[in-house]
């Protein structure tokens, strides 16, 4: 095991006043310590010295759960492929390097603390479509409803999406197409997510819009930060079910107009 | 029909509504940029040939033709740049503080620079109407050739008249060369807008947008650097 020693410029902020990058050294950092240890490290020196320690959101710290984030050296999770900042280890890392740690920056996603982002616009576009309406009570045979093995495994591929918002960090105009294409792209492939697809479909994409992240322009800089490599073919769907959902809702039957039992 | 109107005006609203009008202006624009090159390439066939295609575009249609291409075109150039100024308005409102560091890691340049190679080619046809199609500041309106008997237009004078002077070759290659980087990004970026790209495809249409690109700035610099650097027709 050896020692580094590195140079951090971490983003300070209170809250909605402006922040700044504080210059923070950090000697004897083991090597084998992941990312967010060696933040821990450094707030436990900040706090024996009587300084505020640095807030950064952690939780399960195996890469399942989607709250760690921290943009370190300009890249969402950092320069690892395919993995979240708890999962990065400071191996990755030379002795004399200079780091970056910012928070996922967005309007969006305004900063608590620090490194620490209120990320709940997710939940809020999540709550506009991103579920399946069922009746509680006894569910039916696993196998009454038959899924081509394909479809299954890419409904799982979009299910791997943790929410991070890494696509929104990512992304030059801050837009959670990635996001929102994966949670929503899961559901319109099954059979479970059909009936209420156009629904969804719309729902999610109006709310996207309304929490103010910004759009789409095709560069896949969010494919290449996603610590679950989520295709940007889910976007090309959401393209695709967005325009039929549209075209249903511009000039098909209003429920009230139906006459038939369609 | 107010119900029609009100979904309608929710999908321009959407970001996604109005990225596919880009999308779907943005393939009419690639057309007409592919069609106005194959015609001004007739220039190199002969006099004659070019001036006989002026006079049909003229004359189409009992001089109608010309102008339902107008009015299509100016549409189509009227959605792609109002709904792409208000996109990237959105864009820019939806991160206010910017990163001390910010490492793209896929994206091209030509991808990131869309707005501005955009507007410059909107400057530039501005002065390439007002120059060839307006005739401000010239008397090429005054060209005139006879073709089969008839008095036309002389578009081939007027074409070696207006790649003689170097301050329009020069504009005219620098548009061209950033059409080339708006239509390398643009060309394969509207087929995922319009959500029909795919794995298997996606490379397919990346090299067919650079290849298209490529075409477009091989084909349209022809012209005027064989007239100003080479004397083609002078």
């Amino acid at each position: 095991m050896s020692q580094l020693n590195l140079h951090l410029k971490v983003w300070r902020q209170n809250g909605s006043q402006p922040g700044h990058f504080q210059d923070i050294d950090a000697p004897d950092i083991p090597d084998h310590a992941s990312f967010l240890e060696m933040m821990d490290i450094i707030n436990e020196r900040l706090i024996s010295k009587g300084e505020d320690p640095v807030a950064f959101d952690h939780d399960c710290r195996e890469g399942i759960c989607g709250m760690c984030s921290m943009q370190i050296n300009g890249v969402p999770h950092g320069p690892e492929k395919a993995t979240t900042t708890c999962q990065l280890h400071m191996r990755k890392f030379r002795t004399g390097d200079t780091i970056w740690v910012e928070p996922f920056r967005a309007r969006a996603f305004p900063v608590l603390k620090d490194l620490m982002i209120d990320r709940s616009a997710f939940d809020r576009i999540q709550q506009a479509g991103g579920f399946v309406t069922v009746r509680t009570g006894a569910p039916q045979d696993a196998n009454a409803l038959p899924i081509g093995k394909e479809v299954a495994d890419a409904a799982m591929d979009a299910a791997e999406c943790i929410g991070c918002g890494a696509c929104v960090a990512a992304c030059k105009n801050a837009s959670a197409m990635l996001f929102v294409s994966a949670k929503a792209g899961q559901l319109n492939s099954l059979p479970q997510g059909q009936p209420e697809k156009d629904r969804r479909t719309l729902g999610m994409v109006r709310q996207m819009d309304k929490e103010g992240f910004g759009n789409c322009t095709n560069q896949y800089e969010c494919e290449a930060a996603c610590p679950k490599e989520i295709s940007v073919r889910w976007i090309t769907k959401l393209n695709r079910d967005y325009a039929i959902a549209s075209v249903k809702d511009a000039f098909g039957n209003s429920p009230k107009e139906a006459g038939g039992g369609d | 029909m107010s119900a029609v109107f009100d979904s309608l005006s929710r999908f321009y609203a959407s970001s996604i509504g109005k990225k596919i009008l880009v999308a779907l202006t943005g393939l009419a624009l690639i057309g007409f940029v592919l069609g106005h090159m194959i015609g001004n390439l007739l220039i190199f066939v002969g006099k004659d040939a070019i001036n006989e295609y002026g006079h049909m575009l003229q004359t189409a249609l009992h001089g109608g033709g010309v102008w339902i291409a107008r009015i299509g075109l100016l549409a189509a150039v009227v959605i792609h740049i109002v709904a792409t100024i208000s996109l990237t308005r959105a864009n820019r409102a939806a991160r206010l503080t910017q990163y001390g560091q910010h490492k793209a890691q896929v994206s091209s340049k030509s991808s990131r620079i869309m707005i501005w190679s955009g507007l410059t080619i909107l400057a530039f046809i501005v002065y390439h109407l007002l120059h060839f199609t307006v005739h401000a500041g010239n008397d090429y309106g005054t060209y005139k050739t006879t073709l089969h008997g008839e008095t036309v237009h002389d578009v081939y004078r007027m074409v070696i008249a207006g790649f003689s002077w170097a301050p329009a070759v020069i504009f005219y290659i620098i548009a061209m060369l950033l059409l080339t980087s708006h239509l390398s990004h643009g060309f394969s970026s509207l087929f995922q807008t319009l959500g029909v790209a795919t794995d298997k495809s996606e490379p397919l249409f990346k090299k067919l947008g650079y290849a298209f690109a490529g075409l477009i700035l091989v084909g349209n610099c022809s012209i005027p650097i064989a007239i100003f650097f080479f004397g083609y027709g002078r």
